[in-house]
């Protein structure tokens, strides 16, 4: 009697023990590789990582519930809020209430100066996917155009003569990436089944041209030319030893 | 059962001021840090100096609420966090009792150290500034627990299991007594807090059945030896040996006084 009882614990004993292992191994493979966007003031996120404090006080302070706090099964690190635009955008609050109740300075509390606000803030930035959107197509819809509250600045609508009917103008819409704050209110409002613009987190999209270039338009960027030496000095042995030694033939 | 009662009551009581938004005029936020009556700032002293050491600045709400935090343990209660506060208790007090029920035996190759704690307290605080994250903040089941049960969600009921097994089938008290860097954290900042457990000898029929109860055995050395006060900072005032002792030789004690004039 007594061993049967033993064997019966022992087995549930072991049997708990798989199923626990088990889940802490499917997080160690979790690969939910989701985009997603930080809230206001978060933009850079090693920064932002480094700082928060995981209380959901912002997720509790918006008012359309935009931010959602990570649980372990979700892309972002765990506990760190987030939000979705396609789900429910950011709807840039003129006192940004949840950069007001960061406790730690995690959202920057640069933003609520007057100064700044919400037209500085840089949560992403929308992309077109020209294959998708229907105005690309040559069919009229402006409702991401509608919808930017930095219309005309962030997202502009670009007109361009369509060849297949020779009347008609396309009307396309076009991402100026010096306004757009990320604010994700162009893809909740495309009408395509899944957004033909969305926003995406600034370091996927920004490339970085480097310091070398100078514009000849710009006057601060002439200054580059200044003392700068133009004796370029060229090996002209390279060219030769090149073609003599590397076995062109 | 006076305490214990008593510390379910307030458990669930303060899970259910954070879980209801109905009540964020009360208490907003989670355990790492909230508000209090929308005014008093509260933050997880561990975590603000994580951050601290992570990047090097801390706002002053974040650093406040710290103050407040480590004042009213560190002066008052002790390390009455875990007994009172902390939603992990739940789990790890049912599971020695499971443990105790059932009789399991503990796993001779699985012997933890109680100073594992403080070694990897230290560790998190290296780690955290070294990688400048948190680091105990990103992997905190204190932390997914609670807010699992304040945002909701299901992943956090796995780990909560996982707490359960560890401390029902691998190791007794693993967890709170063993592994937890804030359990630790707590312990050290509390070590000469005022409300303490005392014992009186001359009452004590030495049959241990606090020591039995006790989840930080150690603290309790003085039972049945002399009359004393639990002077360590890991006994986490949870009651359970005033409960248990049915001789009336344990009490809770605020100020030291009156031990001095009986002697
Ligand atoms: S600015 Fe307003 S809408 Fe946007 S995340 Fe903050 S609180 Fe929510
Ligand atoms: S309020 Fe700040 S610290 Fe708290 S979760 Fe939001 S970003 Fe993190
Ligand atoms: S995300 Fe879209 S709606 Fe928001 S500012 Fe940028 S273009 Fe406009
Ligand atoms: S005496 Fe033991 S059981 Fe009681 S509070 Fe202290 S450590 Fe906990």
């Amino acid at each position: 009697m007594e061993s049967r009882r033993e064997f019966f614990i022992k087995s549930f004993k072991g049997l708990c023990l798989c199923a626990g292992g088990g889940f802490l191994a499917t997080l160690a493979l979790k690969a939910d590789e989701g985009v997603f966007l930080r809230p206001p003031g978060a933009e850079d996120e090693e920064r932002f990582l480094s700082k928060c404090i995981r209380c959901g006080l912002c997720v509790k302070a918006c008012p359309y519930d935009t931010l959602k706090l990570a649980s372990l099964l979700d892309a972002p690190a765990n506990g760190t809020p987030f939000f979705k635009p396609r789900e429910i955008p950011c709807y840039l609050c003129e006192d940004i209430p949840c950069i007001k109740d960061c406790p730690t300075d995690a959202l920057d509390k640069n933003y609520l100066k007057k100064e700044n606000g919400v037209k500085e803030l840089k949560m992403g930035i929308a992309i077109v996917d020209s294959a998708s959107c229907v105005a690309h197509w040559g069919i009229q819809c402006d409702a991401c155009y509608r919808a930017c509250p930095l219309i005309d600045k962030a997202l502009k609508i670009e007109t361009k003569r369509n060849e297949r009917t020779a009347k008609h103008a396309f009307l396309l819409p076009v991402v100026d990436h010096e306004y757009c704050v990320g604010c994700g209110l162009c893809e909740k409002a495309c009408i395509t089944e899944e957004a033909a613009i969305r926003v995406l987190p600034r370091n996927y999209v920004l490339g970085k041209a480097g310091a070398h270039y100078v514009k000849g338009w710009d006057k601060q960027d002439e200054n580059k030319l200044k003392n700068v030496g133009t004796q370029r000095k060229l090996d002209d042995k390279k060219a030769k030893d090149y073609l003599n030694a590397e076995d062109l033939l | 059962m006076k305490y214990l009662i008593l510390r379910r009551v307030v458990q669930i009581l303060i899970l259910a001021l954070f879980a209801f938004s109905a009540f964020d005029f009360i208490l907003k936020g989670d355990l790492s840090s909230s508000k209090l009556f929308s005014t008093i700032p509260l933050s997880d002293p561990f975590a603000v100096l994580q951050i601290y050491l992570a990047s090097f600045s801390i706002d002053f709400m974040a650093l406040l609420g710290a103050c407040v935090v480590l004042v009213l343990y560190g002066v008052f209660l002790g390390r009455a966090f875990c007994a009172w506060v902390c939603p992990v208790n739940l789990i790890t007090d049912f599971a020695a009792f499971v443990r105790v029920k059932f009789g399991f035996k503990s796993n001779k190759s699985l012997v933890l150290s109680k100073n594992l704690r403080y070694y990897l307290l230290i560790l998190v605080l290296i780690l955290s500034f070294t990688l400048s994250l948190p680091v105990f903040e990103g992997i905190s089941y204190i932390g997914i627990v609670h807010r699992g049960i304040i945002f909701g969600g299901a992943s956090w009921l796995f780990v909560a299991f996982v707490i359960f097994c560890i401390d029902a089938f691998l190791s007794p008290r693993a967890t709170c007594s063993h592994l937890c860097p804030l359990g630790a954290f707590y312990a050290l900042m509390t070590r000469f807090a005022l409300l303490k457990i005392e014992h009186k000898v001359s009452k004590c029929t030495k049959c241990y059945h606090c020591v039995s109860v006790c989840p930080e055995k150690q603290v309790l050395w003085m039972i049945g030896k002399e009359s004393a006060s639990v002077n360590s900072g890991e006994c986490i005032r949870c009651g359970r040996c005033i409960d248990v002792c049915n001789d009336d030789a344990l009490s809770f004690n605020i100020f030291d006084l009156r031990k001095k004039d009986e002697k």
